[in-house]
């Protein structure tokens, strides 16, 4: 007799509770970041992102559209970076050492998130006033 | 009790070197390498928030030799991590396992990011060099 529920085996989620999201979201994120990165770089190369005075870097960042693509682009490319990280972290690091580096790690992630969209977000307010 | 003394993956001293593993401790070492590019990229959004000075400062040391050095070597890290990254997820819809195919788009890989990184670097530096 069979004690454990189909269900159990759809909802993919083994003895951790977190099944296979974490490679499901790195995959995610990398496939979003395709896009993502080639505009980034288009914009360097072809001059659109003009990075060479505060003023045109910030006429850039402040145009609406640039403004929405920057803010999923450090989203998702930190995101990414945090889930490379805690493989390469898991692979190399051990003992007590590997969770204080995991938490620093996504910690700083978090900060720096933070701070990017931040900066985005303010230098766009100040685009459109002015 | 957990050994620790047990030998832990991944077990790189057992393999002889080829263009797959090779390639996949370069995707490892790009991916780190662009942890740094990310944070650096955090930096730039910080420095055009705070000011004329505070900008200059930060292009002043990205346009020095180390600095554009230091910029070419992310500009290859970052094509060749998006390459190969495309390789890696043709792997998880289960396409290019065949041995002799891993080995082609792997050096495909290569060369398409060594391309597309010189041509970069070459349209930066040339606008770069016009402007000043």
């Amino acid at each position: 007799m069979k004690y454990r529920a189909p269900l159990k085996n759809a909802l993919g989620l083994g003895s951790s509770k977190s099944g296979v999201h974490h490679w499901w979201i790195q995959r995610l994120t990398a496939v979003a970041l395709i896009p993502l990165t080639l505009w980034f770089a288009y914009a360097l190369v072809s001059g659109c992102l003009d990075v060479t005075s505060v003023a045109t870097a910030r006429e850039f960042i402040a145009q609406p559209l640039h403004a929405m693509l920057l803010i999923l682009l450090t989203f998702t490319m930190l995101h990414h970076s945090q889930l490379g990280l805690q493989v390469i972290i898991e692979d190399y690091v051990h003992g007590p050492l590997k969770t204080i580096t995991l938490i620093g790690v996504k910690f700083a992630h978090v900060i720096a998130g933070v701070a990017g969209i931040y900066s985005i977000i303010i230098i766009s307010i100040a685009g459109q006033a002015s | 009790m957990a050994n620790h003394d047990r030998p832990l993956s991944p077990h790189l001293s057992v393999y002889s070197w080829q263009v797959s593993n090779g390639l996949s401790i370069l995707h490892r070492m790009t991916g780190f390498a662009l942890f740094t590019g990310a944070f650096l990229f955090v930096v730039w959004l910080l420095s055009a928030l705070g000011g004329e000075a505070c900008y200059t400062m930060f292009m002043d040391i990205m346009c020095s030799w180390f600095g554009l050095l230091v910029a070419f070597g992310y500009t290859f890290c970052f094509y060749y991590h998006l390459c190969n990254g495309i390789r890696h997820l043709g792997w998880d819809i289960g396409k290019g396992y065949e041995k002799s195919t891993a080995v082609k788009t792997g050096i495909l890989v290569v060369i398409t990011a060594s391309a597309l990184t010189l041509i970069s670097a070459f349209i930066v530096y040339s606008s770069l060099g016009g402007a000043s």
